[in-house]
């Protein structure tokens, strides 16, 4: 048997310089560029790299579960295309003045899609999963913070924390309703449910091919109305060239890409672009360089603030996403009420690191590099096996090499990476990722008291203004005040610099132009967020007649 | 023979321990569990969970513990449920108290990638002894020399980046072949007839790549092999009976000169359970190698270890194959057993 990891980006690089120089290939000319209204029916078809594990969202923890299990479940309040809370289950809901109980109204009249009705029973089942000690599920802390749930009626659901906890909503907008109906008498971590659901929302699901394609079709009793694509295809293509290729042939209608493809492939492939749109909006997550905090010499600030003004961050994000990507000043989506748009990143300045580091007592020793009191200032960039972080760790190196600082690159595989290095607290500096999180708590990142083995604060950062922000943020419900405490909590940690912001990629998309109803540009909850919106006009329909 | 068979299965009990100790080991070895998955990543999800995961698939208890468990377990031919989300069960559907069935991961893996090898095995066969024999009695000229060169390019291009181009060229050029996927997405609505052929489209790329890199050994095993047999006595004295030499060729020495093939025949047989992760990735072909891959990265212990103990299985099972093909095909070795 043969086990070698693929190499994803050398074959891209191969099949671009190969696909450049191929010649045109007859496609049909369909009328991309007429103005089509509304209309129901069609299938779209797309790709991902992995197949979803478990279609029961609490419990599965990948990507592409949670991606096909939002087509089929609704949570109790979403986030609509600003970000902000909007009603899905829930109608509405009040916060009492305490700021400790929430009482959500549920909408009359919702079914499932077997058409049973969906009350506030299935919400206070979810709840009780999510917080029984025996679901394996990895997210049940936030809801036991809830003293009490009840349903006083079949459209109440009321629940009282112990303490004011500000993510709460957020928390809510995340977990799927469950059918208790379905699911009373069924072990939830080993059920037949998980891969043959019956939810709420806009798709339902009609085929399960294992390891080939889960096909979901328009749920005609969708609490949320009927979508108006009619079948949602989603290949398992674990190889993101045979993706373009499927792409290029008109075989499916949808697929991320990476920066190559989306500045350098398309622009020159006219055959492409003018059957396929390229999309980009900000995307969930920024990579940063974090120091180990307690660690000689980053335990002192003036050797991080230089790595900081060491580092051009535009260059990595010209390099590495070809400019797709932003740079940022705190953990939270540039353009949303949690980013401070005051802060600015660390600029590239050599000369400021310099006189930072020489302020610590480094010196230049005979062989250009850094040195205090005899040692030379050189560490290791760990990060796990990542094409973007490896090149990011490269470029690093080479602007630290320039002001004397002999950096090596360590890429391990993650498992590794995390018991070896993380959890240990053995390591100088990682290059890893975090997630945007559209709920602006960081407590478990931040606060001095996540230390602890597995726990996220694995920098060992600890700072005591920022650890009673944290606090404070957790349980300030009014967002106004909530935002003050945010925006001086990612001051604090700017200038602290534990980490250095790298960048935050764009998400980017290439999708057949038959596909229509997108919002362009993105608003700030991406492009997919209306994807039940989207539409295919009839004449611009693969030919679909053999399938239904 | 009867005392031999029984003897050499009997051999195979101890074997398989101690593969499946070392493999359980070597397992270990390897740095985290399924809690420490990337996904496992995410500051939502608390260390408190990740220990009660632990603690439920016994990842906390001491390695001798858990391969005693293990082995518990397998003697009685239940090789458990993965430790995914999913917790499919590792070798054959289970069915749940309603009557559902959820299919086993290497029950579905399986066909697939035996499918695949036993079209390539047939084909890198058939076509290396062709091969072979021809530069053999070819020797030195021209067509000994193309064929070599065609087998070792075969052998040395990288088959990621040849089935890239050949999907492009048939599949997006031509539309001759699907470019990847095991079925079309109307499979469900064609007749049986045409489902075959659609499935036998989809596998013409996967295999012809898969085929081409075995090539290079087997024919030039074939060859000198030939050329060996084609310098002994006995086929002087063939030659010199005044045989035609198709007959000394084909009858004389091919049936020689392949006889040690049945060794690599029984060598191949574990083989044919294990799939290629490059191919099996760029065709997304849903096959034992990405499965074995995937559960690596995962740490999923229980898919990790039924994969390596069905191939050890299978891999003593072609060791006895192999020898007792000798004995039948070789009368010394056969003469050897019985004594």
């Amino acid at each position: 048997m043969v086990y070698t990891k693929f190499k994803f980006s050398l074959n891209t690089i191969l099949l671009c310089i190969f696909l450049v120089s191929c010649t045109d290939n007859k496609v049909g000319a369909p009328n991309y560029a007429g103005n089509y209204s509304k209309e129901d029916g069609g299938r779209l078809i797309n790709a991902m790299t992995g197949e979803p594990s478990n279609l029961i969202a609490m419990i599965a923890g990948d990507s592409a579960s949670s991606a096909i299990a939002g087509n089929i479940f609704n949570s109790l309040l979403k986030y609509n295309e600003q970000l902000n809370y909007a009603p899905e289950i829930a109608e509405s809901w009040d916060i009492s003045s305490d700021q400790k109980t929430i009482t959500f109204r549920i909408k009359k009249g919702l079914t499932w899609s077997d058409g049973s009705p969906l009350t506030s029973k299935d919400v206070m089942f979810t709840w009780k999963l999510v917080t029984n000690p025996n679901t394996r599920t990895p997210y049940g802390s936030d809801y036991q913070l809830v003293k009490k749930a009840t349903t006083p009626d079949a459209h109440t659901f009321t629940v009282t924390y112990e303490e004011r906890y500000a993510p709460a909503l957020d928390t809510w907008a995340s977990l799927h309703i469950l059918p208790e109906h379905l699911l009373k008498n069924e072990d939830i971590n080993n059920t037949y449910f998980s891969r043959n659901p019956i939810g709420s929302s806009y798709y339902m699901l009609d085929d399960w091919k294992s390891g080939q394609q889960v096909a979901l079709k328009a749920n005609p009793l969708s609490i949320n109305g009927k979508a108006n694509i009619n079948n949602l295809i989603s290949r398992v293509i674990p190889d993101t060239s045979s993706q373009f290729l499927e792409l290029t042939a008109d075989n499916i209608d949808l697929m991320s890409i990476n920066p190559i493809q989306y500045q350098r492939v398309f622009p020159n492939r006219a055959d492409l672009t003018k059957k396929i749109s390229l999309y980009k909006e900000m995307g969930n997550g920024y990579t940063y360089l974090g120091f180990n905090n307690k660690k000689a010499p980053f335990n002192d600030v003036r050797v991080r603030k230089a790595l900081n003004y060491a580092i051009d961050k535009d260059e990595i994000i010209k390099g590495v996403l070809l400019g797709l990507g932003e740079p940022l000043s705190s953990p939270y989506k540039p353009g949303t009420r949690w980013n401070n748009a005051e802060l600015k990143p660390y600029p590239y300045n050599k000369n400021k690191a310099i006189s930072l580091l020489q302020e610590v007592g480094y010196h230049k020793n005979d062989n250009g590099f850094l040195e205090k009191n005899g040692r030379v200032l050189k560490f290791e960039i760990l990060t796990n096996q990542n094409k973007q972080r490896e090149m990011t760790a490269v470029i690093i190196q080479r602007r630290l090499k320039e002001i004397g600082i002999d950096v090596s690159i360590r890429v391990i595989e993650w498992a590794s990476f995390i018991n070896q290095f993380i959890k240990t607290g053995e390591f100088d500096v990682v290059l890893l990722g975090w997630s945007l999180s559209l709920d602006p708590d960081q407590y478990n990142i931040w606060h001095s008291s996540q230390q602890g083995p597995g726990q996220f604060n694995f920098l060992g950062y600890e700072n005591k203004s920022v650890d009673r922000l944290l606090e404070k943020g957790r349980m300030e419900l009014d967002v106004n005040k909530r935002e003050k405490i945010y925006h001086e909590f990612s001051t604090i940690l700017l200038d602290d610099s534990p980490i250095v912001y790298l960048y935050a990629g764009y998400g980017l998309s290439a999708i057949n132009k038959r596909v229509r109803g997108i919002k362009e540009p993105s608003p700030p909850a991406g492009i997919y967020h209306n994807s039940h919106d989207w539409f295919i006009p009839k004449t611009l329909r693969r030919n679909e007649i053999s399938d239904n | 023979m009867i005392t031999y068979l029984i003897k050499r299965i009997m051999w195979m009990i101890p074997m398989l321990i101690g593969i499946s100790l070392i493999s359980f080991f070597i397992m270990h070895l390897a740095p985290g569990d399924i809690t420490s998955t990337e996904a496992s990543f995410n500051p939502k999800a608390s260390e408190e969970s990740r220990q009660r995961l632990r603690e439920t698939y016994n990842l906390d208890k001491p390695v001798m513990v858990q391969y005693g468990l293990w082995l518990k377990r397998i003697v009685q031919l239940d090789f458990g449920s993965s430790f995914a989300s999913h917790q499919r069960p590792v070798l054959w559907q289970v069915k749940d108290k309603n009557g559902n069935i959820s299919k086993g991961l290497i029950q579905e893996a399986l066909p697939i990638t035996l499918l695949i090898n036993l079209f390539g095995i047939v084909i890198i066969f058939t076509i290396s002894i062709i091969l072979g024999t021809l530069s053999a009695v070819k020797k030195n000229t021209w067509v000994d020399k193309a064929i070599t060169l065609f087998v070792f390019i075969g052998f040395a291009i990288p088959g990621f980046w040849l089935a890239l181009l050949l999907m492009y060229w048939t599949g997006v050029n031509h539309q001759w072949l699907p470019i990847s996927g095991l079925h079309s997405l109307n499979y469900q609505n064609l007749s049986m007839f045409s489902q075959l052929i659609d499935l036998l489209k989809h596998l013409v790329l996967p295999v012809f790549i898969s085929s081409l890199s075995g090539l290079a050994g087997i024919s030039l095993y074939v060859r000198n092999g030939m050329l060996e047999i084609l310098n002994q006595d006995f086929i002087t004295t063939a030659r010199s009976k005044g045989l035609n030499e198709k007959k000394v060729i084909f009858i004389h020495a091919l049936k020689n000169a392949i006889l040690p093939l049945i060794t690599i025949v029984g060598l191949s047989i574990p083989g044919l359970i294990g799939g290629s992760v490059i191919a099996e990735s760029i065709f997304s072909i849903p096959g034992m190698g990405k499965l074995f891959y995937d559960s690596v990265l995962m740490r999923d212990f229980p898919v990790i270890m039924g994969i390596l103990t069905i191939g050890s299985v299978l891999t003593l099972i072609g060791n006895l194959i192999a020898d007792l093909g000798y004995a039948w095909a070789d009368p010394r070795v056969r003469k050897g057993i019985i004594k």
